[in-house]
C-alpha cells in the first residue's frame, strides 16, 4: 500500500540524486493534519492577499477575516529575507475583463519561488455561465470569470513541494463573508486539503454557519458512514470523530471484526448490516435516533470493485457492483433525502457520496464501476436543493488514486503510472478523502450544494 | 429433589439489552492459536462496539471458563483491562462447569435486580484447543520440592528424584472424577434407561443443523455475532446434513456400558455435541439505564434456578438436572411448561434433550421423583431449540449460556406477544446441564 519509490526519492541520498538527474518525479511529502494539533498552524507561513483593482474592497474584507484566525496577513508582496509565504489568496470577485488578471497574476508569479513547502494558492472568483445557462453577463465579465478557472488549474500544475492551487467560486449573490466562502477558503488553506489540487469549488448560497470551534466543527453532529470497516470508510469515521461527531459505522456482518476495532477506537457504534437490504436506511435511522436522538450526516462510502474488460464482463459482476455502489445509495436516499428526516434544531442534514475520478474520466476495465460512480454524481446533482429548507446539502467527493487495500490490487506498473499522473506525483491517502468529507459535513459548508469535490492531487484525467 | 425457596418480594427485573458472541470453532481448527482471553476479549469488544460502550465504566463483568490455565486466575478482569471499556470496570470469574456462562448471567442479573449494579456483562469462554496440559503428579511434587530447597545439593536431590516416565504430560480428561465414566458414557446410561432411539436422536441433530442454518440465512445472527479469525459462521454447522448421513455414523458412546441383553449403543459423533472453542457475552442493565442510553430492551430475566442430582450412586442420570430444576422454577413462578413460546434445552447430547423432555412428560417420573400428581407438563417440539443449539453450533462449555440467552432474548423480542398466552408477553425457558450432575435454568420474558 505504500509508495516505495516516493519514500526512496523523498529522503536525501543517491536515489534522490539519481531521480533528479534523470528528471524523474520527486513527489513531496504533503502537509497533513496532526490529530493532536488540528489546524495549528493553519498555514506554514504568512498569508499574502492579492486582488485586481476592482476587487480591492472584497480583498480587504477577506484579509480582515483571515486576521480573525490569527494569521499573519500581508497585502504587500515584500517579505523579510529567507521568509516563505504560507499562502497566497487571490481575490478576483469583481474581475471585469481577462486583461485585468495581469497585475495580480504577475504579483503571484513573483512570489511563487518563495512559497513554503505545502503552501497554498487560493482564488476567490465568481461563477461563469455554465454550458446550458442563459446569462445577462457582459461577455468580457463572463470571459474574465471563466479565465480564472484555466489560470488556477495551470498554476496548480506549476507548483512544487506539496503546494496546491484551488479556487472558491461564488454565486452572484454570495458575499465574500458568507460562511461557506470562509469555510472553503479555510479548508483550502489548511492541511486538511493536502491532496485537493487544481479544483474550483462552487459556493451556491450564503447558507451555513461558522462553527463555535473551528477545530471541532462537528460537535453534536451524528453521522453514519457505510463501508466503515476498512480503507477510506474507516478513515472517514476517524476524521468525523476527530472533528467532534458521534459516528455510527456500518459494514457487512462478515467485516464485523475490523468494524469493531474501528468503532471502539473512536467510541462509536458498530452496525453490522448489508446496505443492499430493503430496510437498511430505516434500520440505520432507528439506531441513530435511539442513541443520539437524531441523524445528521450520511456518508455513502460502501463500494466494491469487480473489474473486467466489458468483453469479459459477466452480468453477475456488473449487477453485484451496481447493487452495492449505486442502487443501495439511491434506495437509502429515498429515506434520508426526504425533508425532515435528517438534522435537528442545532444540526443540519448532509448527504455525501463517494464518487470517483473513474466516474468522471472513465477507466479501462471499470465500465461497471464508472457507471455506478458517475451515477452517484448524477444522483447528487438531482438532489441539489432538496434539503435547502432544513439548511441541508447533498454533495459528492471524487477520489483519484488513493493508497488502500483496494488499489493495492492494481498491478505495480499501472499503479506507479496512476501515482505519477497527478500534479502531486503520488497517490493520496484515505485521510485526504476523509478530510474533504468532514469539511462538506461541517456547518461552514452549508452553502455548498450539489457539488463534486475531487480529491485527486490534480489527476491529469477528466474535467 | 429440589425444594423451591419461598420467593421474596420480587426485586426489579434485569433487562437483557443485547448479546454478542464469536462464531464457535471446532477444536484444533480456526481458533487453535487463540487463548481464552483472546476469545473473550473478541466477544466483549464486539458487544462494546455494538452498543457504543467504549470508554464507559460498567458496574460488573462476570464470566468464566471451565477449562482454565492457572495463569488465567483473573481471566475476566484481565479481559476487561484488554478491552475498550473503562479500566475502572470491576470483574470477577465464575465457574459452574457447563453452567458457567448462565450462572455468570444470573449473578449479574441478580445484582441489577437488587440495585447493586445498573449495568453489567455476563458470559463465558472455553477452548478445547488451548487446554492446559498437566504434568505428572510425581514431576509436580519434585518441582515444588526443588523450589522450596534452600541449598544447591537439596535442589539437585529434588531433581534427581524425577524419572523419565514422569515427564510424560497428563492429557486433559473429560471423565467425571467420581465415576471415571466420560460424560458420553454417563449419558448413554440415561439414554438406555429412557429408551431414546437412535432415530429420535438423529432427527433432533438434523433439526439443530437445519434450524441454525435457516437462522443464519435470515440474518438472525447479524446483531448477535462478531466474526473472528476469518470465521463468520459456526464451524460445526452442517447445513447439508441429512438423516441418511447421520445414520451412517458409528456409535461412539454406550459400548462400554452396554450389556448383551440391553439396547445397542445409539450415540454417535453426529448426535453428540462436538468439542469447540468460542466465547459469548450478554449485556444486562436496569430498565432506567437502557432508557437513558436509548437502547431497546429485548427481554427481562424473570427467575433462575440451579439444581443437582446424585448421579454417583446411580440414583439419577448425570445430565438429568433439568428435570428437577425446571419444575422447581415453574412452581415458584406459578407457570406451566405449556406457557412458554420457546424452550431452549442445551444439546449436550441429543439424548440429553430427549431424556429431559421425556422425564418432564412422564407421569411416573412426576409422581415418584418429584412428588407431584402427575407429569410436569408437555413441551411442544416446534417450540424447542428453534434456531438450533449446541449440536450444530458447537459447545465451548462456558460460552453456551451466553449463546442461548442472547438467542432466546432476540427470539422473544421478535415474537413480542405470546402465541400460547395471547395478550401477554412471550416467555422462554432455558436449561443448561453441567458436569457434577448440575443444571442451571432461567426464565426470560419479552420486554
Amino acid at each position: 500500500m505504500s509508495d516505495t519509490y516516493a519514500k526512496l526519492v523523498g529522503a536525501p541520498g543517491p536515489a534522490q540524486q539519481l531521480a533528479k538527474k534523470l528528471g524523474l518525479p520527486r513527489p513531496a511529502r504533503l502537509r497533513r493534519t496532526d490529530p493532536t494539533s488540528v489546524d495549528r498552524p493553519l498555514t506554514p507561513g504568512p498569508v499574502l492577499v492579492l486582488s485586481d483593482d476592482a476587487s480591492t474592497a472584497d480583498a480587504d474584507t477577506v484579509a480582515e477575516g483571515l486576521l480573525a484566525w490569527d494569521l499573519d496577513v500581508h497585502r504587500d508582496a515584500r517579505l523579510p529575507d529567507h521568509a516563505r509565504w504560507g499562502a497566497v489568496v487571490l481575490v478576483l470577485t469583481e474581475l471585469p475583463h481577462p486583461a485585468a488578471l495581469s497585475a495580480p497574476a504577475m504579483q503571484l508569479g513573483s512570489v511563487l519561488r518563495s512559497l513554503a513547502p505545502g503552501a497554498r494558492v487560493v482564488s476567490l472568483s465568481r461563477r461563469a455561465p455554465g454550458p446550458d445557462a442563459t446569462t445577462n453577463l457582459a461577455p468580457a465579465v463572463a470571459a474574465a470569470r471563466a479565465g480564472v478557472d484555466g489560470f488556477v488549474r495551470s498554476v496548480a500544475k506549476e507548483l512544487r513541494n506539496g503546494a496546491t492551487a484551488n479556487g472558491v467560486v461564488l454565486a452572484d449573490d454570495v458575499d465574500v463573508r458568507a460562511p461557506s466562502v470562509r469555510g472553503a477558503l479555510r479548508f483550502f488553506l489548511s492541511a486538511r486539503s493536502a491532496f485537493v489540487d487544481g479544483q474550483l469549488l462552487a459556493v451556491v448560497s450564503g447558507a451555513g454557519s461558522e462553527p463555535a470551534d473551528w477545530a471541532r466543527p462537528l460537535t453534536g453532529v451524528a453521522a453514519v458512514v457505510t463501508g466503515a470497516a476498512r480503507g477510506i470508510g474507516a478513515e472517514v469515521v476517524r476524521v468525523l470523530a476527530r472533528d467532534g461527531a458521534h459516528v455510527l459505522g456500518v459494514d457487512v456482518p462478515a467485516a464485523g471484526e475490523s468494524l469493531t476495532s474501528v468503532m471502539n477506537e473512536v467510541h462509536g457504534v458498530a452496525l453490522q448490516l448489508d446496505i443492499t437490504a430493503e430496510d437498511a436506511a430505516a434500520r440505520i435511522l432507528d439506531v441513530a435516533r435511539s442513541r443520539y436522538g437524531h441523524l445528521d450526516v450520511v456518508v455513502h462510502n460502501a463500494g466494491i470493485l469487480r473489474d473486467k474488460l466489458l468483453a469479459n464482463m459477466s452480468a453477475e459482476k456488473f449487477d453485484d457492483l451496481t447493487a452495492v455502489n449505486v442502487t443501495a445509495p439511491l434506495r437509502m436516499n429515498e429515506t434520508f433525502a426526504r425533508p425532515g428526516v435528517l438534522g435537528s434544531a442545532s444540526t443540519a442534514p448532509r448527504v455525501i457520496s463517494l464518487a470517483s475520478t473513474s466516474g468522471i474520466a472513465g477507466n479501462r476495465g471499470q465500465t461497471n464501476y464508472a457507471n455506478a460512480k458517475a451515477g452517484l454524481i448524477g444522483m447528487t446533482r438531482a438532489l441539489a436543493g432538496s434539503l435547502t429548507d432544513a439548511g441541508g446539502t447533498v454533495n459528492a467527493v471524487a477520489p483519484g488514486f488513493i493508497e488502500t487495500e483496494m488499489t493495492a490490487s492494481v498491478p505495480p506498473v499501472p499503479r506507479q503510472v496512476m501515482r505519477w499522473a497527478s500534479s502531486l506525483q503520488q497517490g493520496g491517502r484515505p485521510v485526504d478523502v476523509a478530510e474533504a468529507i468532514a469539511f462538506l459535513a461541517s456547518p461552514q459548508a452549508g452553502g455548498i450544494d450539489g457539488q463534486v469535490l475531487r480529491v485527486c492531487g490534480q489527476l491529469q484525467t477528466g474535467q | 429433589m429440589t425444594s423451591a425457596p419461598t420467593p421474596q418480594t420480587p426485586a426489579k427485573r434485569a433487562a437483557i439489552v443485547g448479546a454478542n458472541r464469536i462464531p464457535f470453532g471446532k477444536a484444533g481448527s480456526a481458533y487453535a492459536g487463540a487463548s481464552n482471553k483472546d476469545m473473550l476479549t473478541a466477544a466483549l469488544e464486539g458487544l462494546v462496539a455494538r452498543f457504543g460502550l467504549a470508554g464507559e465504566r460498567l458496574d460488573e463483568v462476570a464470566a468464566g471458563a471451565v477449562v482454565k490455565h492457572s495463569r488465567d486466575f483473573n481471566l475476566t478482569r484481565e479481559t476487561v483491562l484488554g478491552s475498550s471499556l473503562d479500566h475502572h470496570t470491576p470483574a470477577y470469574d465464575v465457574q459452574r462447569a457447563c453452567g458457567t456462562g448462565l450462572e455468570a448471567i444470573v449473578g449479574v442479573a441478580n445484582k441489577i435486580a437488587l440495585g447493586q449494579a445498573q449495568v453489567g456483562v455476563g458470559g463465558g469462554v472455553d477452548s478445547a484447543s488451548d487446554a492446559p496440559v498437566v504434568v505428572s503428579e510425581r514431576l509436580r511434587k519434585a518441582l515444588l520440592r526443588a523450589s522450596r530447597a534452600k541449598t544447591l545439593p537439596d535442589r539437585l536431590k529434588a531433581f534427581a528424584a524425577i524419572r523419565p516416565r514422569d515427564l510424560a504430560p497428563v492429557a486433559p480428561d473429560v471423565a467425571e472424577p467420581r465415576t471415571g465414566l466420560s460424560m458420553g458414557e454417563h449419558q448413554a446410561l440415561t439414554t438406555a434407561r429412557w429408551g431414546i432411539t437412535r432415530e429420535a436422536q438423529d432427527a433432533l441433530a438434523l433439526a439443530s443443523h437445519t434450524n441454525l442454518a435457516a437462522a443464519y440465512e435470515r440474518g438472525f445472527f447479524d446483531d448477535l455475532m462478531t466474526p473472528y479469525r476469518r470465521l463468520t459462521r459456526d464451524e460445526s454447522l452442517r447445513a447439508d446434513t441429512s438423516m441418511e448421513k447421520l445414520a451412517k455414523l458409528k456409535p461412539v458412546f454406550g459400548a462400554r456400558t452396554a450389556t448383551p441383553e440391553g439396547p445397542a449403543a445409539t450415540m454417535t459423533a453426529g448426535n453428540s455435541t462436538p468439542l469447540s472453542d468460542g466465547a459469548s457475552v450478554v449485556l444486562l442493565s436496569s430498565d432506567e439505564w437502557a432508557t437513558q442510553r436509548g437502547l431497546p430492551v429485548l427481554a427481562h430475566v424473570v427467575d433462575a434456578q440451579a439444581a443437582a442430582v446424585d448421579f454417583v450412586a446411580g440414583e439419577e442420570g448425570l445430565l438429568m438436572g433439568g428435570a428437577y430444576a425446571i419444575p422447581a422454577l415453574l412452581d415458584r413462578t406459578g407457570m406451566r411448561l405449556e406457557d412458554f413460546d420457546y424452550v431452549e434445552i442445551h444439546e449436550a447430547f441429543a439424548a440429553t434433550v430427549l431424556a429431559t423432555v421425556a422425564a418432564l412428560e412422564d407421569e411416573d417420573f412426576g409422581r415418584t421423583r418429584l412428588g407431584r400428581d402427575g407429569a410436569v407438563g408437555t413441551i411442544d417440539r416446534s417450540r424447542l431449540n428453534v434456531t438450533g443449539s449446541s449440536l450444530a453450533a458447537g459447545h465451548p462449555f462456558a460460552a453456551t449460556g451466553g449463546r442461548i440467552v442472547g438467542t432466546l432474548a432476540k427470539l422473544l423480542h421478535e415474537r413480542d406477544e405470546s402465541e400460547v398466552r395471547p395478550g401477554s408477553p412471550a416467555r422462554g425457558l432455558i436449561s443448561v446441564c453441567a458436569a457434577g450432575g448440575q443444571v442451571v435454568t432461567m426464565i426470560l420474558e419479552a420486554a
